[in-house]
């Protein structure tokens, strides 16, 4: 008893109160683009990036939901134009949002969904599926149900079941071994239900973007309603992203 | 030969493949450990086995050369820790390998998931449990299959190969200054440890010595990783036995683990810390003054839970003598990394082939003797404060805040690299072999998990369906490692 007391006492209070105000130190989340202009014909920076995600160069453009973070473009670049910041608004709910510029620096802010927020704003179920994801994507989905992020205290929760669920998270390129596994577990989960991308793979391919393993048509039949960027993306991205769309603790 | 992790093979000679399994089948009589035994189908069909053998003499490479159609005897039966290199070098290559007792595929499954063959049981009261690709929790898929009397598991089928992502043949198609993301990826729990393998690899490729300050920053980066990862099984495995305190304690914990890295390297995963050539980020001086307190404190709240879990008699009740591995099942199944350590083999690879880090700050051996889910859980605990204190002793190292990243040259022609590095499963191998004009030709990636996985279905035999939650937590393997 005293031992588990001494536990209690050392666990202190650990919940981030304000989920929207929090800002993880150092986190390489979001490519910023100085507005300097660029050396001539210079294409250091998309090189340097193994996903292809500088989709134009003049003016610069990264898509992130192809970005992986890595930050191999930040030394590359000869102007020291590109920079990571730690902000995690970063969810969108159309893909286009997720290209950024030095003019457009962050996806436009998330509007609430009434739909949503009346279907679901007060109690949401997920289903997670990796589908190829490599449990970097699945270590953050686990955490944001953990003592400090606790989405469940918004009634956000994953569920064992499809039965249960009302949104199935997609992590992971989806693997031919699981294109099929994937479409009997969306089958199976009651309407109303839609789909959510968490990780530039689950929502570009990412790394395995252009590889022959991957089989990817089920994004093309079930477009996600919310786009999580990231490699693999913070908690806090997914949780910002959710909170705003849900109307869920609006400031 | 010097105890590195690394072995550079220029111009080796392949004998023909008779000899080679030969030699294999002499090297492993006489004692030696099979690190990777793998096939590379060349371009005129025909196929190149190496295999990398560790003996008291350090380490040793084989290569035979086997025409396609060859008949290359299997040495499963003698040596079963071969089983899983036999069975993807068949699968990799097609080549043949009679006397093989199970050559059941690796990760490209030859029937549709839904129609694969399992192993069957027949008797009145058998019956069957299939569980997944998709799990109950947010985890990676794979297919388990439980022949079961009763409530007594008989045998485990494990089936995996839903994760398979090409990534061997992706690293070597894609430009090489793209391939570390790739392997960064290859298990994303284990980014620094399968790096720090493909840099040692590319590194004694490319001939390039790196400072042992850059071989101290990686050490921290691999320590907090193995860190990071045992708190989450430990997480996990008292979740699963309903002790909550763990459960919620140890996640906690880890999110201190995790943001530390973030602090460092900007990635709560470690990733883009390590490059082939060095690291991308020291340790700032600031960081290193302040780390040793929060580690310190760290370390005491840990002292607090690991005592409370140590003590409970319904943790004890779940733990002890479940899923239990010996000695001698350990080694003649060839597992790896702390699921070897927990059956009682010395096998560590900072210890065997210590590299520059952890000659300079030398690390003790952890093990346990029982090989059951207790001994694996007391493991992690041990191991955890072991690369606590470790780390701690590496923050001290002068010179790791300034660590520039070399560049490397051009690669030689018809050479083999091999990297290792123990990650916090058990060692990682990369291997890299270059063609006639110093361009990557091979990639091999080998992640603990690939021998461990039948550890698993070894561990089950005879015991209660229901412990195989706690089992598996206790191994904590890799589904995408495996499936590559």
């Amino acid at each position: 008893m005293l031992r588990s007391l001494r536990v209690r006492i050392s666990q202190g209070r650990q919940y981030i109160g304000d989920l929207r105000a929090a800002s993880p130190a150092n986190f390489r989340g979001l490519p910023v683009i100085a507005s300097t202009p660029c050396a001539t014909d210079c294409r250091a920076c998309a090189d340097a990036c193994p996903t292809h995600a500088f989709t134009a160069l003049d003016p610069l453009q990264i898509d992130l939901g192809r970005c992986i973070q890595c930050g191999d473009c930040e030394p590359a670049c000869p102007e020291k134009k590109l920079t990571f910041s730690n902000a995690c608004h970063t969810a969108a709910v159309r893909r286009e949002d997720l290209l950024i510029s030095a003019q457009r620096p962050t996806p436009p802010p998330i509007a609430v969904s009434q739909a949503l927020k009346q279907q679901f704003g007060r109690s949401l179920r997920l289903r997670s599926v990796s589908a190829g994801g490599c449990n970097g994507c699945e270590s953050e989905l686990n955490a944001v149900g953990n003592v400090n992020f606790d989405l469940g205290r918004y009634g956000i929760e994953f569920v064992a079941s499809p039965r249960h669920a009302d949104g199935l998270v997609i992590s992971g390129p989806i693997t031919r071994n699981m294109a099929e596994p994937l479409q009997l577990c969306f089958d199976a989960m009651p309407r109303p239900r839609f789909v959510l991308a968490f990780g530039a793979c689950a929502i570009s391919g990412g790394l395995f973007a252009d590889a022959p393993q991957v089989e990817r048509q089920f994004l093309d039949q079930n477009v996600p309603i919310l786009f999580i960027p990231g490699c693999p993306p913070h908690p806090l991205t997914l949780v910002n992203g959710l909170m705003d769309l849900l109307g869920i603790a609006l400031p | 030969m010097p105890a590195s992790p690394y072995l550079l093979a220029a111009a080796l000679v392949p004998q023909t493949h008779a000899e080679f399994v030969h030699a294999l089948r002499e090297r492993l009589q006489d004692g030696a450990r099979a690190l990777t035994y793998f096939g590379e189908k060349l371009a005129d069909g025909t196929v190149e086995l190496t295999a990398l053998l560790q003996d008291a003499t350090g380490l040793s490479v084989l290569r035979g050369h086997a025409p396609a159609d060859a008949q290359v005897p299997a040495l499963t039966v003698q040596f079963p820790q071969l089983h899983i290199f036999e069975r993807e070098i068949h699968e990799q290559t097609g080549l043949a390998m009679p006397g093989h007792p199970w050559l059941k595929p690796v990760r490209s499954p030859v029937a549709p998931m839904g129609s694969y063959p399992f192993f069957q049981m027949e008797g009145k009261e058998v019956h069957e449990v299939a569980v997944g690709p998709i799990h109950a929790g947010v985890i990676e898929p794979g297919h388990f299959r439980f022949m079961c009397l009763g409530e007594q598991v008989h045998h485990l089928e494990i089936q995996l190969g839903f994760q398979h992502r090409g990534i061997e043949e992706l690293v070597v198609q894609r430009p090489l200054a793209h391939a570390v993301t790739l392997v960064e990826t290859i298990a994303g729990d284990t980014s620094v440890g399968h790096t720090w393998a493909f840099c040692r690899a590319l590194e004694a490729l490319a001939g390039v010595e790196v400072p042992v300050e850059v071989e101290i920053v990686r050490g921290i980066a691999l320590e907090l990783e193995r860190v990071a990862m045992h708190l989450t099984g430990l997480s996990g495995i008292a979740t699963d036995i309903g002790f909550l305190q763990g459960g919620t304690t140890w996640g906690r914990l880890r999110t201190t683990l995790i943001n530390l890295s973030m602090q460092l390297c900007g990635s709560r995963f470690g990733r883009g810390w390590l490059r082939p050539g060095g690291v991308r980020f020291g340790v700032h001086s600031e960081d290193a003054q302040r780390l040793p307190t929060v580690l310190g404190q760290f370390q005491r709240d840990m002292n607090t839970i690991t005592a409370l879990f140590q003590t409970s008699l319904s943790v004890a009740g779940r733990l002890h003598e479940v899923g239990t591995v010996t000695a001698d099942q350990a080694k003649e199944l060839g597992l790896v990394g702390m699921a070897a350590r927990a059956s009682g083999l010395d096998l560590d690879m900072r210890i065997a082939l210590p590299g520059a880090a952890f000659e300079r700050l030398p690390v003790a051996l952890s093990k346990q003797l029982t090989g059951d889910c207790w001994a694996r859980a007391g493991l992690r605990i041990d191991e955890i404060a072991r690369s606590i204190a470790w780390i701690q002793r590496a923050l001290a190292v002068p010179g790791i805040d300034q660590v520039p990243l070399q560049p490397l040259g051009a690669l030689p022609p018809d050479a083999l690299a091999i990297g290792i590095c123990e990650g916090w499963r058990g060692e990682t191998i990369h291997a890299l072999q270059t063609d006639g004009q110093g361009k990557l030709r091979h990639f091999k990636a080998q992640d603990p998990s690939l021998r461990n996985w039948f550890g698993l279905a070894h561990a089950l035999r005879g015991n209660e369906i229901s412990d195989f939650p706690i089992c598996n937590k206790s191994f904590d393997l890799s589904y995408c490692g495996n499936d590559l």
